[in-house]
């Protein structure tokens, strides 16, 4: 395969754009910070049950849980997109509706983050 | 679809099923539920942020049957997808791919994620009892 390279190519070490494993890398990373997050998620809630307006209100608004809780949607919901991205190539085999279906997840995905995220910061700053 | 017909490989129909295929699907299959199931977290935080009564209102939803079947559903989802998803990670390092650990470890996930549930839920009801 080599010699299908220019000698520039070769001394540079560089293949194509660099971007073949980008999804698959975003994807792994934000798997690794959920896989990280998500025990801790699932603590914050079993303590939040016990606990009336004002005492959940508290509890999310402790700086670290609201900055963990920042970092958990935004990993979520990246991850929700690219896996579902994948879905979507996999099954729908129509070019406009796949497009459009591509948007659309985005779209929500973004909205769902930025809701969380509001909501996150307005607890945080006290309303 | 393409205009001539080209042979394909059999679809799943024709297979026996065995746990390297369900644990596959279900690791899909659970990721889709559990991005469906994230809107209840959005709508929480939501809540929590909008106001005591909206949050009455989400705490009321979450405490009724069919808010209780939707979170045992997605508890069950999050325990399958994270420990497949960590079973994937291995596999990604280039671990686990002998078929007998393969298989060992696809039940593995399936019998963790039963016990994580089953961990989160007494603990759930552990405290609606005492509450």
């Amino acid at each position: 395969m080599s010699d299908l390279r220019t000698p520039l190519k070769n001394a540079l070490g560089l293949g194509s754009a660099k971007q073949g494993a980008h999804h698959f890398l975003v994807q792994r990373t934000t798997a690794v910070a959920l896989a990280l997050l998500v025990p801790w998620v699932v603590w914050l809630v079993l303590e939040a049950l016990h606990l009336d307006y004002a005492g959940a209100h508290a509890l999310v608004a402790q700086p670290l849980n609201a900055v963990l809780l920042l970092a958990f949607v935004v990993a979520v919901f990246w991850h929700a997109q690219l896996g579902l991205q994948v879905v979507i190539e996999d099954y729908v085999h129509t070019k406009g509706t796949q497009v459009v279906l591509q948007i659309l997840v985005k779209f929500l995905c973004f909205l769902g983050a930025a809701a969380s995220a509001l909501a996150v910061i307005r607890i945080a700053l006290g309303r | 679809m393409p205009a001539t017909a080209r042979p394909l490989s059999p679809h799943l129909s024709i297979y026996r099923w065995q746990i390297q295929m369900v644990s596959s699907i279900l690791h899909r299959a659970t990721g889709i539920a559990l991005a469906a199931g994230t809107i209840l977290l959005v709508a929480v935080l939501l809540a929590l942020a909008s106001g005591p009564e909206a949050f009455a209102k989400m705490q009321a939803f979450c405490a009724s049957w069919i808010g209780t079947v939707l979170l045992l559903g997605w508890t069950w989802s999050l325990a399958y997808h994270l420990l497949n998803g960590i079973r994937h990670l291995l596999q990604d390092l280039g671990w686990g791919y002998l078929p007998a650990q393969f298989v060992r470890n696809g039940w593995l996930v399936v019998a963790g994620s039963i016990v994580l549930t089953a961990l989160v839920w007494t603990c759930v009801f552990a405290q609606r009892g005492a509450a």
